[in-house]
């Protein structure tokens, strides 16, 4: 069997269904491949739309995404998407081909150093040096992916070695024996934890993405209904607890709700779930929950006591742990519920006081933040809604309320402009029967519009609502802000026409800019068929609020 | 101290004391790693990223000839280990990792020293060479090449000692390092 035929087995053993790409010279063998294989394939119009839409494919399924591309060029288009996919931990596995052996070192045609230039973006990587290597390392590279801490690796194969004729048989064993992730968290920490949540007085549960990568969503809430634990999470956590629950205080950090940040302030014990205290979340780490003991639950030991020491830590996934931990909860005796009264009586107190609000117009003119609330209306808020990075992605973590997990997708960690429309189209593959929304920004929508080509051509349905404020938002939003409101090239002009550009590429194009009809013009939008882009007209100058000013407290919030 | 994305002018002094928590003693980081190639690249970028020097690395052959010991040694009072130590352990082909506690633990190194020494400066050289119990392995008429094996502290002794005389050049393979007693490290 060709090497390359034996890399389609072992995809598909591994149950995978497309993989997003972009042929070249040193893999024309396994896109050779490609024809009997039996494997969705999606052309892609830009490498690194490919690896953002294998990212958000993972992201909305819970599967690995796969993208493939060629030597060079090929990969170096692939760095974005695997730092990104590294920063927010996204089970990815990316292909590249490379020159022929010979020509390894010697700056060949389309020759780049894959390995070196991925190396530390990458949770591991192989660069294959005998053909009879492909097979186990292809299984070995799903595995990584997906276990422990999830996040992207990366295969390089040289194209000579692509072409040997090798015997194949499926691979049952793995060898990694310096790998081996800890899941099950040690008992007697989730015993001390337990027993430290039932003495708190003002605790809070502040979990993030590794909720969803674990899959604990429903854990997640057996533990915080277990007693009345009040909930905040991250931008990557949203969807992990349901935002319509009465125990939910919104996300908390730079935007977050004035009630979930002054509960993290107050509290007495905050428990960490699958978070890791990113600056966006903390603010001035010296002044971080001053007042606070930290349990710590984690599956990679690394992000414990990173930033912030932890009391009680916890290495384990989420769903382990938690299941066990609310065992451990229900088994305690005497713990009495009404400790919790007074804090609750503050926190109310402060969402009474505090409720995300902004000024709307007056007019038929449409401010950002409603422009989120009327999708949220549109959609039924049960809709996949992918978002680039921005003003828009605040405003989306605010105002539409993710009641489920894996509802949210967006670029967090690594904050990569770009990365919205080639995720949602990645979503939408993965979820055929779900609305798929892209909710952007003019300046974000921009850095991977060509992949419109790729959703007309394969019929990718999505809907891409552009937020248009002629602006690069936040830029100009801490220029004026921290700036003495010095503009310094934000101003994007009306460029391009949306609609138009949606049109060429074979898309529908609306623009939208009348409030009063709003949201009835986007259920018309979201009942069209293929994909629909929507230049919605908002205003110009919004500021997102309320915020933590960079490298301040939580106390210190404006807005 | 103030964010990048904030207009405050930010002092170099600041800047330095963010640097963040120190342990003060020298670390020699004994560290088992599979025969792969790239291994010894995933470690040294996990220095590179932190900004971290490293003083001395070795890498060698163990009985398994799967894999190989990385011995390296980085200055606590420099940099701090800790965060380091546990990135060092997620990588795939790193399968063990001690961080060896000075009191417990056998060093050696080994050193050339290339002296130029005629006439009466020989003999005085020979003679330090063999207070250190070191070796003469190579002999010019103005010149001497000397071999020491030995804990750094004896090798920088030594260092001192031959200086005086004209030190041509000095090669250190840096320290490689075992535990005390019978346990594996």
């Amino acid at each position: 069997m060709r090497a390359v035929d034996a890399v389609m087995e072992c995809l598909k053993a591994e149950g995978v269904d497309v993989v997003f790409g972009y042929p070249g010279g040193a893999n024309l063998p396994t896109y050779d491949a490609f024809v009997d294989a039996g494997i969705r394939h999606v052309l892609v119009r830009h490498e690194a739309g490919g690896g953002h839409a294998a990212e958000g494919y993972a992201r909305a399924t819970g599967k690995v995404g796969v993208a493939f591309g060629t030597s060079g060029p090929g990969a170096t288009n692939l760095v974005t998407p695997i730092v990104d996919a590294m920063m927010d931990s996204t089970p990815t596995v990316f292909i590249t081909g490379q020159v022929r052996t010979d020509l390894l070192g010697t700056d060949g045609f389309q020759e780049a150093d894959t390995i070196g230039i991925t190396m530390p973006a990458v949770k591991h990587s192989w660069m294959i040096q005998h053909p009879l290597e492909i097979p186990r390392t292809i299984h070995e590279a799903f595995h990584v992916a997906r276990s422990g801490r999830p996040g992207p690796v990366l295969v390089d194969i040289p194209v000579d070695l692509s072409r040997a004729d090798i015997p194949y048989e499926p691979v049952t064993d793995l060898r990694l024996p310096g790998y081996q992730p800890t899941v099950e968290g040690n008992t007697k920490q989730i015993r001390q934890a337990a027993k430290a949540l039932a003495t708190a007085r003002r605790p809070v549960i502040y979990a993030g993405g590794g909720v969803i990568s674990a899959s604990a969503a429903e854990e997640l809430t057996a533990f915080a209904t277990a007693d009345r634990f009040p909930v905040t999470t991250t931008l990557m956590g949203l969807g992990g607890f349901p935002a319509p629950h009465d125990q939910w205080l919104g996300m908390l950090g730079m935007h977050g709700t004035r009630a979930a940040n002054y509960a993290m302030d107050e509290a007495d014990l905050i428990c960490a779930v699958g978070a890791r205290f990113d600056d966006r979340i903390t603010g001035k780490l010296a002044e971080f929950a001053p007042r606070a003991k930290f349990i710590h639950i984690d599956v990679d030991p690394a992000e414990i006591s990173k930033n912030v020491p932890a009391h009680i830590p916890i290495v384990g996934d989420a769903k382990h742990v938690l299941a066990k931990l609310v065992r451990e909860y229900r088994a305690l005796e005497g713990v009495d519920p009404s400790r919790l009264d007074a804090w609750w009586e503050t926190i109310r107190g402060w969402r009474e006081k505090h409720p995300l609000r902004y000024d709307d117009s007056a007019d038929s003119e449409i401010k950002p933040q409603y422009m989120v609330q009327a999708l949220y209306e549109a959609t039924g808020g049960d809709a996949i809604v992918v978002n680039d990075v921005g003003q828009h992605q605040m405003w989306t973590a605010q105002y539409y309320h993710f009641a489920k997990p894996r509802r949210w997708i967006g670029s967090s960690g690594l904050g990569t402009m770009g990365f919205g429309l080639p995720a949602a189209m990645g979503a939408q593959v993965g979820c055929p029967d779900q609305t798929v929304v892209c909710l952007t920004g003019d300046g974000s929508v921009q850095m991977n519009a060509q992949e419109l080509a790729t959703c007309a051509q394969h019929g990718i349905p999505i809907k891409v609502f552009i937020m248009n404020n002629g602006y690069l938002g936040m830029v100009r939003q801490w220029q004026e802000l921290f700036w003495d409101g010095r503009y310094s090239h934000v101003d994007m002009g009306s460029f391009p026409d949306f609609v138009k550009l949606a049109e060429a590429y074979g898309a529908t194009g609306l623009r939208l800019e009348d409030k009063t009809t709003l949201v009835a013009d986007m259920k018309s939008a979201l009942a069209t068929d293929g994909p629909v882009v929507v230049d919605v007209r908002v205003t110009r100058e919004e500021n997102t609020y309320p915020m933590i000013p960079a490298g301040q407290a939580a106390r210190d919030m404006v807005g | 101290m103030g964010e990048p994305g904030t207009k405050e002018l930010l002092s170099l002094e600041e800047l330095e004391a963010a640097g963040g928590l120190r342990t003060g003693r020298k670390h020699v980081l004994s560290i088992l790693v599979e025969n792969k190639p790239g291994v010894l690249s995933r470690i040294a970028g996990l220095f590179a990223r932190r900004g971290f020097n490293i003083d001395t690395l070795t890498v060698g052959p163990t009985d398994d000839e799967q894999l190989s010991r990385v011995t390296l040694t980085v200055d606590g009072a420099m940099h701090p280990i800790d965060q380091v130590t546990k990135q060092l352990h997620k990588l795939v082909n790193v399968l063990k990792i001690r961080d060896l506690e000075p009191a417990g633990t056998v060093t050696r190194e080994l050193a050339l020293f290339k002296i130029a020494a005629d006439g009466a400066a020989r003999a005085e050289a020979m003679q330090v060479c063999e207070i250190f119990r070191g070796k003469v392995v190579d002999v010019t008429r103005r010149s001497l090449v000397i071999e020491v094996t030995g804990t750094t502290d004896k090798i920088e002794a030594f260092e001192r000692m031959v200086r005086p005389f004209g030190l041509i050049e000095m090669m250190r393979t840096g320290e490689i390092a075992t535990s005390r007693g019978r346990g594996e490290t």
